[in-house]
């Protein structure tokens, strides 16, 4: 019998090595949010490019966070 | 970009950095397309972006990077310190811009860890020798290129944390000092400007992955713990709920010192400059500059 792979209804996303799955959906904006993350405090890449906030996350979607907040 | 209500696409925004430099380069009167110019670079976001801007204003700007033997490098990979210094070789060589690299062990004999652990100075941690040593060598080079200025990639949020900082400690000196122009109002002093003083940190990390600029995303390995991420991290709730908070605390701050609100008399220490007899450079301390005591402290004549 052939296994079909199910589809991924969670998006990924990762931070300084962690990673969180999230509800597909919603906003990016409101995604951080819920995870406790400061959406002031991160830039987020998908597939190597940077995407906005108000981007809805999608089924699958593998996003990379990048800390912005430097020591000075 | 809440802050500003704005949004634009790559390109767009590619060019809305520079510009947004530039004004406030005019607006601050810090330099003009005469004047030659260094650029500390530490091989972070902001000090590279800075460089790149300015290169494309098309103005007359050398880097500097100073080594200060932080981290070790290994068959793993390079330490901290070398993998910045990575970066900065290889920004400059992309374009063909003159780099000063000063490498703390080699030029005094100790790294900064090492100098700090010697003059038991700082608590734990060598910032505030890494400060003092990092201020001394950039004056020391930019006087001896003879540069007309110092420019250093402090952004907003760098600037807003310091702020938030001497305020909740009243420093009063350093509240009247703070700005985006520090004269040299000593002989031995060179001029000191922050032409990103007005950028959000997280636009100069946009402005560098849109540009492709390679920078060292790990921190440095004594940041953690430290006051100005604890500051950045309390700014940036504010931030949160109410867009534009930082800029606005910082821009009203700087009205507030134009209009005359923070009397110059707080800065006492500008009165008691004068220039350290071993190195030139300008001190408020009787003798020598806080920086040559440091380096002779605990050292056998």
């Amino acid at each position: 019998m052939e296994i079909k792979e199910s589809p991924r209804l969670f998006a990924t996303i990762f931070l300084r090595g962690k990673s969180f799955e999230c509800k597909t959906g919603m906003t990016l904006r409101d995604s951080l949010i819920k995870l406790e993350i400061n959406p002031e405090t991160v830039l987020a890449t998908r597939r190597g490019e940077m995407i906005t906030d108000e981007e809805i996350l999608k089924e699958g979607d593998v996003i990379k966070l990048i800390a912005v907040i430097s020591g000075g | 970009m809440r802050q500003h209500k704005l949004a634009l696409c790559k390109d767009h925004y590619l060019e809305w950095v520079p510009e947004q430099v530039e004004r406030a380069i005019q607006k601050y009167h810090m330099f003009s397309h005469e004047d030659r110019i260094l650029v500390a670079v530490s091989g972070g976001k902001d000090s590279l972006s800075l460089w790149d801007i300015l290169w494309r204003l098309g103005y007359s700007v050398d880097g500097l990077y100073i080594g200060l033997g932080i981290g070790e490098s290994s068959a793993e990979g390079l330490g901290y310190s070398d993998e910045s210094e990575r970066m900065a070789r290889q920004f400059a060589e992309k374009h063909a811009l003159n780099l000063h690299t000063v490498s703390i062990p080699q030029v005094y004999g100790e790294s900064i860890p090492a100098i700090a652990e010697r003059t038991h100075r700082g608590r734990e941690k060598p910032c505030s020798v890494c400060g003092l040593t990092k201020r001394h060598v950039m004056n020391r080079i930019a006087r001896e290129g003879g540069y007309q200025v110092l420019v250093t990639g402090h952004n907003l949020d760098d600037e807003a944390a310091i702020l938030f900082s001497n305020t909740m400690n009243w420093i009063p000196g350093y509240l009247v000092r703070q700005g985006p122009v520090l004269e040299a109002n000593r002989a031995g002093m060179v001029r000191k400007v922050k032409p990103l003083c007005r950028m959000y940190e997280r636009e100069m990390a946009a402005y560098a992955l849109l540009r492709g600029i390679e920078y060292v995303y790990e921190e440095c390995p004594f940041v953690e713990g430290s006051n100005t991420i604890y500051y950045k991290e309390i700014l940036n709730k504010l931030e949160f709920d109410r867009p534009g908070s930082k800029i606005n605390f910082y821009l009203t701050y700087l009205q507030a010192k134009e209009n005359g609100l923070f009397a110059p008399l707080a800065d006492t220490e500008l009165e008691l400059l004068h220039n350290c007899p071993s190195c030139g450079q300008a001190t408020t301390a009787p003798g020598e500059c806080a920086f040559c005591r440091m380096m002779a402290k605990g050292k056998k004549p």
